[in-house]
């Protein structure tokens, strides 16, 4: 497959930005920042997307989604990195999507695709426990009682969290933390007994809570997957949310990077503009190429992902993790060479940088998958 | 799809019938590559033969059009072509400057004449090129070059010096900038010349580098006398000729980087440093070594996106300047990594053992990467002002 969008695919980017630019820009973050709002994001917002078949988009046709790939997902993603746009799009239209068309029965299939492309589920994984995302270590219990499980644990920076209805939730079944066999993923409604949510804000205005499970009931109905077995089904929700992260990083990285170039040209200092000393030419140059180099990472994991899903595990690791390298540089750049107004709050700078932050840290960060793939390639 | 599959399935069986044992093995340093040439050098009877073999079927070239003696390939078959001699680990059959610099620029500038003369030779390996740009005081600021070619009717004459040639010592024929209009701006009196290099007045003396060997050369020329018919382009318009041979010379500089190791770093390492649950010793030099992996496929990646981009008209005119740059520092990181795994047996100069201490000559040899075909720093100033448009010179 060749490493360039196709002309849908082009033409799904161009709608993107455009409807992005139009109805999401900055101002949207700011406004749901300032008001404190309670969701974190925009429900007509979100309603529009659905309109729009993106809830769907990897919701195969035969159960009303758009059917669409990664790349597909992947372009959407991009395009909330240059708006740094709040919405349940990463946690529902492609984790829980993901998750439950890969793994899911027919009946579960029917059932809760049905409701994510209708917008009237707001689905999310509920994986990581520990300051850094180590998801062997899964620790929360699931514990057999007759025809249903008991799910006691407590689990940290779970998006969409507070809102969401849907909980896919990792726990242990057999084994120890540190085993991946033993895992076993549940399908748990939000508002079951037990369950308590408490929103996190985090630095980015963007969604994330702390979940704690007290004897939650679950039928064995809501097993998604095979019991114990979980780990490989993780490991696929998990590439896929970690190839979305990092497209999401470049377009944020591109736009903090394309804003700083035009930075460039127009601010003058000692008379001239800054964008004719070397210092910062060289510099500015260096991190182009470091965000080509990356954006063919990225595409590449994607294409993966739709091609042989179940082999994408190292290219996706090398993307995430050059995303966030890269993303990360030019945010940091961004700051440096915007000067003190890139310090400022009502300079957009700032909230590109804090995005990027979140980004590198979730589903692993760069020296994670550094590891993930000496580990594949064993040394 | 079909014909490509067919292409894909003759080509293989073609390559297995006909590429010698001995040539399926990586190459072993600049001076075991097949070089070709009037008096050419073979290290084996099979150098020999793959030449020959790859050469008929215009395979050294298998883009370049048929007319011209290439193997007039699609670029998706030529594609296949590349990817099934690495499926074999067949070795390019000829290394060439005539192939991946001069032969591109003739075909956008060579007159009819001098495609038909020159493009046929490259293929079959017949005539080895050097190139002659820089001069000693003319490196980064290559236009500022001076040797000067005088008009002499049907004639140039050609007076002064050249750096850095490579391999000029062992070359054929020089495709060569000189001065032709010493009264214009630096850029516009400038004129791309080629010139046989038995022509009388002309010297060579090797330049011995940091790896202890001499692929480089000063280049004299004393009252050479060139006919005009080897002008290619117009007359004081080489400069332009100049820029897109060096486009071309950037993406193979960019390319290479391969030290006939076909090892991965992690195992080279795992040699000499040990495991520990599966995992190298030195965990910070495993870090690195996975952060280069990481960087080296996504560039690799890049070259092939750019490729793609090509194709469909959307790359840049400059991003070989991005390859260049970006490939040249990955593989002097590369290098490091590579010393820093090899250890003490890495540094070994002489001897058997260490093959004539390969890879402390060709870490040396990585530092020129960087230097030769435009600075890292040139590539980074194309970058800023035609890529990003920065203002400024």
């Amino acid at each position: 497959m060749a490493l360039v969008l196709n002309d849908e695919q082009t033409m799904l980017r161009d709608n993107a930005r455009g409807f992005l630019g139009k109805n999401a820009p900055i101002a949207h973050l700011r406004a749901l920042r300032d008001k404190r709002d309670a969701d974190g994001f925009s429900r007509a917002l979100w309603k529009d997307f659905v309109e729009m078949g993106w809830a769907g988009i990897l919701v195969p046709q035969e159960y009303g989604g758009l059917g669409l790939g990664h790349v597909e997902a992947g372009v959407v993603m991009e395009e909330l990195g240059r708006t740094l746009t709040p919405s349940p799009f990463l946690s529902t239209a492609i984790l829980a999507a993901t998750a439950i068309a890969r793994a899911g029965t027919d009946q579960q299939k029917k059932n809760y695709l049905a409701q994510i492309v209708a917008g009237d589920l707001i689905a999310t994984l509920a994986v990581d426990e520990t300051a850094k995302h180590h998801p062997e270590k899964t620790a929360m219990t699931a514990t057999r009682a007759g025809n249903s499980f008991k799910l006691g644990g407590a689990k940290t920076f779970v998006i969409d969290g507070h809102v969401a209805n849907l909980l896919i939730a990792v726990a242990r079944t057999a084994g120890k933390p540190g085993d991946t066999n033993g895992l076993t993923l549940f399908l748990v409604d939000a508002s079951a007994k037990g369950i308590r949510a408490e929103r996190t804000p985090t630095v980015d205005t963007h969604n994330a809570a702390r979940l704690t499970f007290e004897d939650v009931n679950v039928s064995a109905d809501n097993v998604l997957g095979k019991i114990d077995a979980g780990w490989d089904v993780l490991e696929g929700v998990l590439n896929a949310g970690r190839a979305a992260v990092a497209a999401e990083m470049v377009g944020a990285g591109e736009e903090a990077f394309s804003r700083t170039v035009a930075y460039l040209r127009e601010r003058k200092q000692f008379g001239r503009p800054i964008g004719e000393f070397q210092a910062l030419q060289h510099r500015a140059a260096h991190l182009y190429c470091e965000l080509e180099v990356t954006r063919s990472a990225v595409l590449k994991a994607l294409q993966t992902l739709d091609d042989s899903f179940e082999r994408a595990g190292a290219i996706v690791s090398v993307a995430k993790a050059r995303a966030g390298l890269s993303a990360t540089l030019a945010v940091n750049e961004a700051v440096q060479m915007h000067g003190g107004i890139g310090m400022t709050d009502e300079f957009d700078i700032g909230l590109f940088m804090k995005r990027v932050r979140v980004g590198q840290e979730l589903f692993g960060d760069a020296n994670f998958h550094a590891d993930r793939l000496a580990r594949l390639n064993r040394y | 799809m079909d014909n490509l599959e067919t292409f894909r399935k003759d080509t293989r069986a073609w390559l297995e019938a006909n590429c010698p044992p001995e040539m399926r093995r990586p190459v072993q340093g600049e001076e075991d590559a097949c070089w070709g040439g009037r008096h050419p050098v073979f290290q084996s009877d099979a150098q020999r033969l793959w030449l020959e073999r790859m050469a008929a079927k215009g395979w050294t070239v298998p883009e370049w059009p048929r007319e011209y003696g290439g193997g007039g390939l699609s670029r998706d078959e030529a594609k296949i072509l590349h990817q099934e001699m690495r499926a074999l680990n067949c070795r390019t059959p000829l290394t060439s400057f005539g192939i991946s610099m001069l032969g591109p620029a003739l075909f956008k500038y060579g007159s009819e004449e001098q495609k038909r003369e020159h493009l046929p030779k490259i293929v079959r390996g017949e005539i080895r090129w050097c190139q002659g740009y820089s001069e000693p005081g003319a490196g980064s600021d290559l236009a500022s070059l001076q040797a000067r070619a005088e008009d002499k009717g049907d004639q140039f004459l050609i007076n002064g010096s050249k750096i850095w040639t490579t391999y000029a010592n062992k070359a054929d024929w020089i495709f060569c900038l000189v001065r032709t209009d010493p009264n214009a701006p630096k850029h516009e009196g400038i004129s791309f010349l080629l010139f046989d290099m038995e022509s009388p007045g002309i010297s060579t003396k090797p330049i011995v580098l940091i790896s202890g060997f001499s692929p480089f050369c000063e280049t004299f020329f004393d009252d050479v006398l060139v006919p005009k018919a080897n002008l290619v382009g117009k007359l004081n318009k080489g400069w332009d000729v100049a820029k897109y041979l060096l486009t071309h010379e950037r993406d193979m500089i960019g390319g290479m980087g391969s030290t006939g190791d076909n090892r991965s770093l992690g195992q080279i390492a795992g040699e000499t440093l040990g495991t520990d649950h599966g995992m190298l010793a030195d965990t910070v030099l495993r870090g690195q070594i996975a952060a280069y992996e990481i960087d080296a496929l996504s560039f690799r990646l890049t070259m092939e996106r750019v490729g793609d981009m090509a194709k469909v008209g959307q790359a840049h005119p400059a991003v070989s300047s991005l390859l260049k740059y970006y490939g040249t520092e990955l593989n002097k990181r590369r290098m490091e990594l590579v010393m820093s795994a090899g250890g003490l047996d890495a540094l070994e100069w002489e001897g058997e053992r260490s093959h004539e201490g390969r890879t402390a000559r060709a870490w040396l040899r990585s530092k020129g990467n960087s230097i030769e075909g435009g600075t890292s720093e040139i590539q980074l100033n194309i970058i800023a002002k035609r890529i990003l448009g920065l203002p400024g010179a």
